[in-house]
């Protein structure tokens, strides 16, 4: 179930004195399972974008394709688009208000018409995936830490089993332990399930890490798409969107400037780990 | 002077039941003894729910302690007749900048704090000028604070605390909701005022490569301070980091990995172009 974006543009106080662009004439594909990343600087985009993906927000002109048909065609059932394309807003513990963390994650199955027993199935399976232990599925979600909190508001939309899960920042304050285990899961629940990932976020390790493909936008406009090894090679004109590309991109370009033969467009700390050690003559340990 | 110490510094939340009883009580920070000297730059690296965030939040009398005692500039923060120099004295930031900001343009949300102590206007304006200044912000001094980028808003937050004229300047996670640009922007701020104006600063974050410049880090860990000491030797130990949940800054991991796989890089390397050097080097030497 691709989502085609085509020419969409968005327009905030179109006619009036503070008229502001949001987004312009953007157009891209989501195709079926794919781990997509979404970055560009504060103002640029991003969380306007996604707010139309799953029909929250209508754009000024343009349309979405969800499977192939225009989801503001007139007969179009915006409830099942919701239930398909699942988002993750920016610190959605915020959004946590049963009295148990079981509770709270039944929510969003229950409001599917599931049978109680299906939504506490769903539920105890989301839970498991997110990684929150079990221990914690009758406490009151209020009295977990940040990090078990914002797992336990992402289990309540993977609950919905949705086809496209859309996170907009969702390791935003975490520590890095907590950080690299919640996208460890998401990577793992893309892999098991097969469900498509957008991730917005601001950390270029972490999505030249964990996304196989990456959408730079800056100031409303899509400036550039590809893999991450085709994106973080234009590292010097990211920089001027308020951008950079991952530390070990920048290692490598120095070490490529000081005559060692290292691939510089590397991105990832295993793949430089391994080409310096190519480059030095050492043995692959694996 | 010293600008803090702490003697067995401990916090205890009380836990209360549905009819707000106290039924326990939690341990946030743990019989803590710091001494932060004037002019420091002071790093604090932890896991959420390490108790950084009651630390820091003790060092402006916003929490006061349950046990032992803190002293700013040699101020006890449970004297209440001391509670406006200490506020005055030590400035906090914190992690959202939409939070923070309550002026409709940026001079006069800078100008908040001062007006509030009834500071002569002729003198607010002449803080206000020096504090846009130092954060660099000087051309947006008529802008309204939400149209500028995340770390445009952040620096008008530093601004708003350098106007109350701090000796010293609390920043809880400054930069977790910042691009890559906004994160530079607001360190480079941080250690300018550190720098060249004596600010004492007491930086609490979740990104290791904001920490290299600092004088001292202080680890954390259920409340207690676990480990201290430079970055450099900090960040050396790379297991036991991992162990309290964190991680070391990219080129330090990078060397840790090629160490693992035999290469000859001397520990202790925190920085791009000391791994450069180091791998160079060794090139050369073989």
């Amino acid at each position: 179930m691709p989502i085609e974006i085509r020419n969409l543009n968005y327009t905030y106080g179109a006619g009036t004195c503070f008229e502001a662009h949001a987004l312009q004439n953007i157009s891209f594909t989501i195709p079926d399972g794919q781990f997509l990343g979404i970055i560009g600087h504060t103002g640029s985009g991003k969380s306007t974008l996604i707010q139309h993906l799953n029909g929250l927000v209508k754009p000024s002109s343009g349309d979405i394709l969800y499977n192939g048909v225009s989801i503001y065609s007139e007969n179009f059932s915006m409830r099942e688009l919701r239930q398909n394309v699942g988002l993750v807003f920016q610190y959605p513990e915020h959004q946590l208000f049963e009295e148990s963390v079981l509770k709270d994650v039944c929510f969003g199955p229950k409001n599917q018409g599931l049978s109680p027993a299906e939504c506490e199935e769903r539920a105890r399976e989301a839970l498991l995936l997110s990684g929150v232990p079990q221990e914690f599925y009758d406490s009151s979600p209020f009295e977990l830490s940040g990090g078990q909190k914002r797992r336990v508001a992402i289990a309540g939309v993977i609950a919905m089993h949705p086809k496209v899960l859309i996170l907009d920042e969702p390791t935003a304050g975490l520590d890095p332990s907590g950080r690299d285990e919640i996208l460890g899961q998401i990577r793992d629940l893309h892999q098991k399930t097969g469900m498509a990932v957008v991730l917005v976020s601001h950390s270029m390790e972490d999505v030249a890490e964990y996304v196989e493909r990456i959408v730079v936008l800056s100031d409303g406009v899509l400036f550039c798409e590809g893999t991450p090894r085709e994106v973080f090679r234009r590292y010097r004109e990211l920089e001027n969107l308020g951008l950079a590309a991952p530390q070990v991109t920048y290692i490598m370009h120095a070490l490529r400037d000081r005559g060692l033969p290292v691939d510089p467009d590397i991105t990832t700390m295993e793949e430089a780990t391994d080409e310096i050690c190519r480059v030095m003559g050492v043995e692959d340990a694996s | 002077m010293e600008m803090i110490h702490a003697d067995k510094l401990s916090y205890h939340y009380k836990i209360h039941d549905e009819e707000g009883r106290v039924t326990g009580s939690k341990t946030a920070v743990d019989s803590v003894d710091l001494d932060i000297a004037t002019g420091d730059f002071i790093a604090v690296l932890g896991h959420n729910g390490s108790g950084k965030s009651t630390l820091a939040k003790h060092i402006n009398a916003i929490l006061l302690p349950t046990g032992g005692s803190i002293w700013i500039r040699g101020m006890d923060t449970k004297d209440m007749a001391n509670l406006w120099e200490i506020r005055q004295t030590a400035g906090m930031v914190f992690q959202n900048p939409d939070n923070q900001i309550i002026g409709t343009v940026v001079e006069e949300d800078v100008g908040f704090g001062p007006e509030n102590i009834g500071i002569p206007t002729k003198e607010i304006w002449r803080r206000v000028d020096e504090s846009l200044k130092s954060v660099e912000m000087t051309k947006y001094r008529h802008a309204s604070p939400n149209k500028l980028s995340g770390g445009q808003k952040q620096r008008v937050a530093i601004a708003g605390v350098l106007a109350m004229r701090p000796r010293c300047i609390v920043l809880d996670e400054p930069t977790a909701m910042l691009d890559p640009a906004g994160r530079r922007e607001v360190i480079d701020t941080v250690k300018r005022l550190n720098k060249d104006e004596g600010i004492t600063v007491i930086l609490i974050t979740h990104y290791m490569d904001e920490v290299i410049s600092a004088d001292k880090v202080f680890v954390m860990d259920k409340g207690r301070i676990v480990m201290h000491g430079t970055p450099r030797e900090i960040f050396s130990q790379v297991e036991m980091l991992a162990g309290y949940g964190l991680d070391v800054p990219q080129a330090a991991k990078l060397a840790h990995e090629l160490r693992k796989r035999g290469l000859d890089i001397p520990a202790g390397i925190l920085t791009k172009d000391e791994l450069v050097e180091a791998v160079c080097r060794l090139k050369s030497g073989i």
